[in-house]
């Protein structure tokens, strides 16, 4: 814990079990509903309100429903775009992946610290977005060997490999597939952290400074303020940007699945 | 680093709360809710595209109708504009015919007006010689007391006129 008066930007992502379920557990494994648990739920009951607005299925859509279309029309567009022939039956995954992390990255965003509240980012967890790389490369295999069977390994040999480098070039093509699901969910755990410790260290600075003084408070805080503001802007963009990049390349893997090379 | 810090204590609850979430997320949403919006969205599309293809087979059927009627109008305007040139060519032909009778009747009539004045004449003329001839006769006789014959008297007077 950080000591009286320092600010830990570390702390933001602490987890703390609620409402007295830190015991609570199945198997031997703990299962409490923490912090985390709390704000996924979130995300899921407001992403659920919003798609709900979409089920008006109303033939001239209002602009809720246009909104949701807009949606799922941009995931539909994605997958065709990038998986082609056959992606449509992987927009209820990819939908809901780039959805659920959307949600989760700007809800973990909110101003409600100036009402006592504290959001929580869980992508911001390695163990989050380990799962969800998880989830999708298992998909990219099980589609793999279940349609090509053995011939799934012919993904390491690309086209038009000279025969003198058979030796090597399959051995990076597995190393870079096995990175995959790392380089996957890092991305989006990392990119998540850095906004939110980047912005507790500024606003740590506009407390500190302010406490220390006119001179430094003025000095300081203001331009550590205004770059906070910029640098909320951008959070929001790499928001949706870390969303659309964890459902473009789940379905660029998919692409590789469904077609090989 | 509360991410590696509290891993041990933790990874189970983030594990299963992420499944659960991101699994009703998938099943009720992806699933249950994604098809149905985008179905709404392709029947909306299809609409659409049915609606134009109408549009344009209306357009097409217009058009047809259109170019039907321009060939009738064109056929009736045609069928009345010979009409009416026979009609002319009749008209013409009638006046000719009435003209060129009227013509022969007003030349019959003339060429025996012209007659009767030739034969009016000829009288007129026959009778004059015969009055000269009297007047003549008369005038040898009480000029020269000579009994002078109708016939020399009318002689003379021929050869005189």
């Amino acid at each position: 814990m950080a000591e009286p008066g320092k600010i830990d930007p570390m702390h933001q992502f602490a987890i703390e079990p609620l409402f007295g379920t830190e015991q609570l557990a199945v198997g031997g494994y703990n299962i409490a509903f923490t912090n985390s648990a709390l704000w996924m739920v979130i995300t899921v009951v407001v992403l659920w309100v919003f798609m709900l607005g979409g089920m008006k299925r109303d033939l001239v859509p209002g602009r809720w429903q246009a909104a949701v279309e807009s949606m799922t029309g941009f995931i539909a567009k994605l997958t065709d775009d990038n998986i082609g022939k056959g992606g449509r039956k992987y927009v209820p995954y990819i939908f809901s992946l780039f959805m659920f992390i959307l949600f989760a990255n700007l809800l973990g965003l909110l101003p409600i610290g100036i009402f006592g509240l504290h959001p929580f980012t869980f992508t911001s967890h390695f163990t989050v977005t380990g799962v969800l790389a998880i989830l999708s490369f298992s998909i990219v295999l099980i589609v793999g060997f279940w349609k090509h069977g053995l011939h799934f390994f012919s993904l390491f040999v690309p086209q038009g490999t000279p025969l003198w480098l058979i030796w090597l070039i399959p051995i990076i093509e597995f190393v870079s597939f096995m990175v995959r699901p790392f380089s996957l969910g890092l991305r989006l755990f990392v990119a998540m952290i850095a906004g939110h410790i980047l912005l507790k260290v500024l606003a740590g600075f506009v407390i500190n400074a302010s406490a220390a003084g006119v001179v430094p408070g003025l000095g300081v805080g203001i331009p550590s303020f205004a770059l906070m503001v910029g640098i909320s802007a951008l959070e929001i963009l790499v928001a949706g940007i870390q969303a659309y990049v964890f459902a473009l390349l789940t379905s660029l893997y998919i692409h590789d699945a469904e077609h090989l090379h | 680093m509360p991410q590696i810090a509290q891993l041990a204590a933790t990874y189970s609850s983030q594990i299963f709360w992420v499944l659960l979430t991101f699994g009703f997320v998938f099943f009720v949403i992806g699933l249950g809710m994604v098809p149905k919006i985008q179905s709404t969205v392709d029947a909306r599309d299809k609409k659409i595209a049915d609606d134009l293809e109408a549009a344009r087979a209306n357009s097409a059927k217009a058009d047809t109708l259109e170019a039907d009627w321009r060939t009738k109008e064109n056929e009736a305007r045609a069928a009345a504009q010979a009409r009416v040139a026979a009609a002319k060519a009749e008209a013409a032909r009638n006046r000719e015919a009435a003209l060129a009778k009227a013509d022969a009747a007003i030349g019959d009539k003339v060429a025996t007006a012209e007659g009767q004045i030739e034969a009016g004449r000829v009288k007129a003329l026959s009778e004059i010689e015969a009055v000269a001839a009297d007047a003549a006769a008369d005038i040898v006789r009480k000029v020269a007391g000579a009994q002078v014959s109708s016939d020399a008297a009318l002689k003379a007077v021929k050869a005189v006129i």
